[in-house]
C-alpha cells in the first residue's frame, strides 16, 4: 500500500488478505453447478434493490437473486413488496438470524 | 457510471457497481434510466496520533494503520458528509493530484475505513420518503460458526476462607454472590485431583495448560495446594503437556517453608496489595481490624529476595479512598521491588462508600496517564517499566484482538469452587446460578453454548456504536452482575473511562511504532 502503512499484526493481515481481486465468489465456484436455495428463503429474499435503492447492501449478490429466480421460481421474486404494499413487513426483525420469527405474514 | 473515481474492482464494497458491467445476466434486467449512484461514507474507526503522525484504529477489525496526508484529507472530508466520487476528488483537487486521491480512496475502501454504497437517485413519480430513509449499510458478514475453545486456564478456589476481612471483598463483603454457607470451606485432596483431571480432559490439544490457585486465602489450604501441584505435574508428564502453575495470595502466610516451595516449584505468584502502610491498612485488615501491612511487607521482601525465576506481581484494588495510583506504584515497584504492578477498580455496587464515582474515574485516568507517559519514556529508552495495565493493553493492540466476549470466562477459562462445581470464572465459583458443570461430570455444553451466545458482543446493543468495543466488549461479567444484577449488561458506568484509556494506550503504541518499533517485537 502506498498511502496507508500497516502497523499492528491485524493491519498486516488485513493488507495481505485484501490483496488481489476481491469479488463475490458465490456464483463463480468452478467446482460444479450452483443450486440456489430459492428466493422464499428469508435470508435470500430476492429483492432487486436494497433499502436505498441500490445493490451494495443486498444480503446476496444481485446475480444470486437473478439466478435464483431464473431456476427455481418466477420473476419477479414472490416476497412481499417492501416498498409499496408492505413497508413494515420486517420492521420487527432487527437481525434476521435471531428475529426471523417476528416477520409478519403478508396476504395479497 | 459517470463517476470520476470508479471504486477499484478489487475493493470488497465496490463489487456491485463493477459487476453490472461484466455480468451478462444483468444487462437485460437493468432499466434504461439511472437508478443509483455510488457514494462514499466513512466507516467505523477511531483516529489518533502517535508522535504527531496521524493513525487510525479500525472497528471492528482492530487494525492499526498509519495515514499519509492524502488519506487524512479523504477521511476529513468524509467525516463531514457522504461524497460522490467525483465531488470528493473535486473538493480535494486544489491540494492533491487526482491519482493520489484515487489511490488513497482505493486503499481506504480496501481496509474498510470508508464504505462505498449505492444511493438511489430521485425517480419521477416515486415515493421519495422511502428513498430518503437511508443509504445502504455495508453488506452484513455472516458470523463463522463458533468453534469449541479448549480450556487453557483453570482457576481452582482451594478455599473460600480468608484470614483477612477486607471490607470491599466480593467473596465476603456486602456484594457477595456465592452460596459459601452451603459449600465446604476447604477443598479436599480428592476434589483438587479431580479438578486437575478435568483441566487436562478439557484442554484439547493444548500443549501448555495453566493451573491457577485462588481463594479465599489460597495458602490457608497449603496441603491441598502442594498435592494438587505435584499431581498436576505428574499427570502432565504422562500426557505430554506442560503445566504452568500460579496463585494469588494476600501475602500474610508467606512463611519461609512456603517461599521455598514456591521458588522450587516455579509457581507464579501475584500478591494482592494496595500500596504503602496507610493505603494497605485502610481496607486490607485482619478480623480484629488491625492493618495487614506490617505482616505482608516483610514476607514479600523475603520472598523477592530469593529472586524467584517466575516474576512476582502486585495486584492493587483501587477504591474511592485509595486512588493515588502513582504513589502506590512507587511504593510497590520501586520500594518493594515487585516485577510488575497492575491496578483495577474495586468491584462493587455503586452505593457503597468505597465505590469509585465519576470524579474518581477521572482522577484515576489522570494518574494512569501519568504512568503511561512514564512507560513510554522507559520504552523509548529501551527500559522495562512495571505498570502492567499499559503493557497488557499494548499487547492486545499489537495483536489486533477483536473480542467476541470481554474475557475467556466460560470459554478458555473456568473457575472451580471448593466442592468441585465449575463456574464461569473464579469470581463466580460457588454461585449456583452461574454454574456450568462439575469437575467429575464435565461441562454442560448446552449451558455453556447458551451463555456464550447470550454474552456475544453482537447482543450488546449499547456497545454497537462504540469504537472501543474490539478491546472492551462490554467489560467484566462479574462487575456487571454486581452493578446491574445482570451479567449481560454492558458496564456503562466506565465507558468514558475505557475509551479515554484505550485512546491513551493507542497513542503510546503509535509513538513507540514511530520512534522505537523494535520494542513492539516482544508482543509478536
Amino acid at each position: 500500500m502506498a498511502r496507508l502503512k500497516a502497523v499492528n499484526q491485524k493491519a498486516r493481515r488485513v493488507d495481505e488478505q485484501t490483496l488481489g481481486p476481491q469479488d463475490v465468489v458465490g456464483l463463480q465456484n468452478p467446482t460444479g453447478p450452483n443450486i440456489p436455495l430459492g428466493c422464499s428463503f428469508v435470508f435470500s429474499p430476492g429483492w432487486e434493490v436494497d433499502s436505498s435503492g441500490g445493490t451494495a447492501g443486498l444480503c446476496q449478490p444481485v446475480e444470486r437473486d437473478l439466478y435464483d429466480c431464473h431456476i427455481t421460481c418466477f420473476w419477479p421474486a414472490h416476497v412481499p413488496d417492501l416498498y409499496n404494499h408492505a413497508p413494515d413487513w420486517v420492521s420487527k426483525c432487527a437481525a434476521a438470524q435471531k428475529d426471523w420469527r417476528k416477520i409478519d405474514l403478508i396476504f395479497p | 457510471m459517470t463517476a470520476a473515481i470508479k471504486p477499484s474492482a478489487t475493493s470488497p464494497d465496490a463489487t456491485a457497481t463493477t459487476r453490472t458491467a461484466t455480468t451478462p445476466a444483468t444487462s437485460t434486467a437493468l432499466p434504461a434510466a439511472k437508478l443509483t449512484t455510488t457514494m462514499f461514507r466513512r466507516g467505523e474507526y477511531h483516529r489518533f496520533a502517535g508522535d504527531g503522525a496521524p493513525y487510525v484504529y479500525l472497528v471492528p477489525s482492530a487494525a492499526v494503520f498509519r495515514l499519509d496526508d492524502v488519506s487524512v484529507a479523504v477521511l476529513d472530508a468524509l467525516g463531514q458528509r457522504d461524497y460522490e466520487p467525483a465531488d470528493l476528488a473535486l473538493s480535494l483537487a486544489p491540494q492533491f493530484p487526482l491519482p493520489d486521491v484515487k489511490e488513497a480512496v482505493e486503499e481506504l475502501v480496501r481496509v474498510r475505513a470508508i464504505n462505498a454504497f449505492e444511493k438511489r437517485l430521485p425517480q419521477p413519480g416515486a415515493d421519495e420518503t422511502a428513498a430518503a430513509a437511508g443509504a445502504a449499510l455495508p453488506a452484513p458478514v455472516a458470523a463463522p460458526p463458533r468453534k469449541r475453545v479448549p480450556l487453557t486456564t483453570l482457576v481452582v478456589n482451594v478455599t473460600s476462607k480468608c484470614n483477612l476481612a477486607c471490607t470491599y471483598c466480593y467473596e465476603y463483603g456486602e456484594d457477595k454472590i456465592t452460596e459459601a454457607s452451603t459449600k465446604p470451606r476447604f477443598m479436599d485432596e480428592a476434589t483438587a485431583r479431580q479438578s486437575v483431571d478435568f483441566m487436562f480432559a478439557e484442554s484439547g490439544d493444548q500443549k501448555i495448560v495453566h493451573l491457577t490457585f485462588f481463594g479465599g486465602e489460597t495458602l490457608l489450604n497449603f496441603k491441598v495446594l502442594k498435592s494438587a501441584l505435584s499431581y498436576a505435574r505428574e499427570r502432565g508428564a504422562v500426557l505430554g503437556k506442560a503445566v504452568d502453575v500460579s496463585l494469588t495470595t494476600n501475602g500474610t502466610l508467606l512463611r519461609t517453608e512456603i517461599i521455598d516451595w514456591l521458588v522450587e516449584n516455579d509457581v507464579g505468584v501475584t500478591v494482592s496489595m494496595d500500596g504503602g502502610r496507610e493505603q494497605q491498612n485502610q481496607f486490607r485488615v485482619f478480623k480484629n481490624g488491625m492493618g495487614s501491612y506490617d505482616t505482608v511487607a516483610p514476607n514479600v521482601k523475603e520472598f523477592l529476595a530469593r529472586k524467584p525465576r517466575r516474576p512476582v506481581g502486585a495486584r492493587v484494588t483501587l477504591t474511592k479512598q485509595n486512588l493515588d495510583v502513582v504513589s502506590i506504584y512507587r511504593h510497590l515497584a520501586d520500594e518493594m521491588g515487585f516485577f510488575e504492578v497492575g491496578f483495577a477498580p474495586v468491584t462493587t455496587s455503586w452505593q457503597r462508600d468505597y465505590a469509585i464515582q465519576d470524579e474518581g474515574f477521572f482522577e484515576m485516568l489522570g494518574q494512569f496517564r501519568f504512568l503511561a507517559a512514564e512507560y513510554l519514556e522507559y520504552a523509548l529508552a529501551g527500559k522495562r517499566h512495571r505498570f502492567s495495565n499499559v503493557r497488557d493493553t499494548l499487547e492486545e493492540i499489537h495483536k489486533g484482538l477483536s473480542k467476541s466476549h470481554p474475557c475467556g470466562a466460560g470459554m478458555g477459562l473456568m473457575g472451580v469452587a471448593t466442592d468441585g462445581d465449575v463456574a464461569l470464572c473464579h469470581r463466580f465459583a460457588g454461585s449456583d446460578s452461574h454454574k456450568l458443570g462439575t469437575v467429575t461430570g464435565g461441562v454442560n455444553r448446552e449451558l455453556q453454548d447458551d451463555y456464550l451466545a447470550r454474552h456475544h458482543i453482537e447482543n450488546k446493543t449499547d456497545c454497537s456504536t462504540c469504537w472501543a468495543r474490539p478491546l472492551c466488549a462490554g467489560g467484566c461479567y462479574h462487575e456487571a452482575h454486581t452493578r446491574y444484577g445482570d451479567t449481560q449488561q454492558a458496564n456503562l458506568h466506565y465507558c468514558e473511562w475505557i475509551r479515554s484509556w484505550t485512546n491513551t494506550c493507542l497513542e503510546v503504541y503509535a509513538t513507540i511504532a514511530e520512534r522505537r518499533p523494535e520494542f513492539l517485537q516482544q508482543f509478536d
